[in-house]
């Protein structure tokens, strides 16, 4: 059987927009945009060697967990100035959920594997059985941390909703 | 208080409202960042002509392909993807050069091209019969025979036919030089009215 090679352009131009957002959800805004480069510089390299008939997707989100994790190292060495934070947080309570640093921050205060089985299976749409790959448990482990992490965002959602109304 | 939203409605802010315009960026940076650690093997961009769009494709040595819009170019480059590289990417900084010189070509202000040029996509007899069309003057034509007995071997006037029909770098490497003995145009692999205005172009310099 002769698989056709795909053009990388290809690659970059169908799962580019899916692998902003889950570098989004996993990291915040302000680091996604180094993972993506990363992520597709990575993936560029090695994607001649890649079997035919694999899940790009998949793949990818792969490769952008492990940049993910050298973010959150990296950021661990130089931590954001304390002083800056709280700020922030009294802004990002004042905006309507539906905004994305409002996401961001209550996305940023769920555990990594909600957060991260969210983005694999809610954002990317992998299904459970890869997810539980990436994330090294099992499926049913992986089914749970997603749902547990809805259940989260859903209550950050109604208390910011409810804030809102009140503030009116 | 609407707690009937999905699971996607909920997390409909990741998707930026920016997100366009950042993947731009983006790419732009993926692309320097590949030509920096030697990774980009295939850089192509279109360029529109009085022709129609072409596509212009370069490798690290230089331009491999150009193809007019009737060759198809999403299957041309995925033809490149096999025979060269997957690792293609939309990249016009490698072919800058190369489109000012086309954009000068069909202005008037230029008869010849002098970037490099790679040839890996033509073998044999198809690359002998390549190095006598760069030989035919701009404003000049040669007959398919002509040709034939130039590349040495002047039997072999339907071969410079097929040559010039899979001629991978058209307008640089001016196969629309080559005309029927009996005066009129031929075939041509962007379609005879490109022909035409190529000609015509060469002849009111």
């Amino acid at each position: 059987m002769t698989v056709t090679v795909r053009p990388f352009e290809d690659v970059v131009r169908v799962h580019g927009p899916t692998v902003l957002r889950v570098c989004r959800a996993v990291l915040g805004p302000a680091a996604a945009d180094d993972a993506w480069s990363e992520t597709f510089l990575s993936a560029m390299r090695a994607y001649p060697a890649l079997p035919a008939g694999s899940n790009i997707e998949a793949w990818l989100v792969t490769i952008a967990k492990r940049k993910a994790i050298d973010q959150h190292r990296a950021a661990a060495r130089n931590p954001t100035p304390v002083e800056v934070l709280p700020e922030r947080e009294v802004e990002a309570a004042s905006r309507s959920w539906e905004d994305e640093d409002a996401l961001w921050s209550a996305l940023k205060s769920l555990p990594v594997k909600q957060r991260e089985a969210i983005a694999y299976h809610h954002i990317a749409g992998l299904p459970y059985k890869e997810v539980a790959l990436i994330l090294g448990n099992n499926e049913s482990a992986a089914r749970r941390a997603a749902a547990d992490g809805m259940k989260a965002l859903r209550a950050d959602r109604d208390l910011r909703t409810a804030y809102q109304t009140g503030a009116t | 208080m609407n707690t009937n939203l999905s699971d996607s409605e909920l997390l409909g802010a990741v998707t930026a409202t920016d997100e366009t315009r950042t993947l731009e960026r983006l790419h732009a940076d993926l692309s320097a960042r590949a030509q920096d650690d030697g990774i980009l093997d295939v850089a192509y961009r279109t360029i529109d002509t009085p022709v129609g769009t072409l596509l212009l494709a370069a490798t690290v040595e230089g331009l491999v392909r150009v193809a007019y819009a009737i060759e198809d170019h999403d299957k041309v480059l995925t033809l490149l993807a096999e025979r060269i590289s997957p690792r293609v990417l939309e990249a016009p900084g490698r072919l800058d050069l190369v489109a000012r010189e086309i954009d000068d070509y069909f202005g008037h202000r230029r008869d010849g091209f002098d970037v490099p040029l790679d040839f890996r996509l033509s073998r044999g007899f198809r690359r002998q019969v390549l190095d006598q069309l760069r030989e035919i003057r701009y404003g000049d034509t040669a007959s398919y025979g002509a040709i034939a007995a130039a590349a040495g071997n002047p039997k072999a006037v339907r071969a410079v036919g097929t040559a010039c029909a899979t001629n991978p770098l058209p307008v640089v490497v001016p196969c629309h030089r080559v005309v029927r003995s009996d005066g009129s145009a031929g075939g041509y692999v962007g379609g005879p009215q490109a022909k035409q205005t190529l000609l015509t172009l060469e002849s009111s310099h």
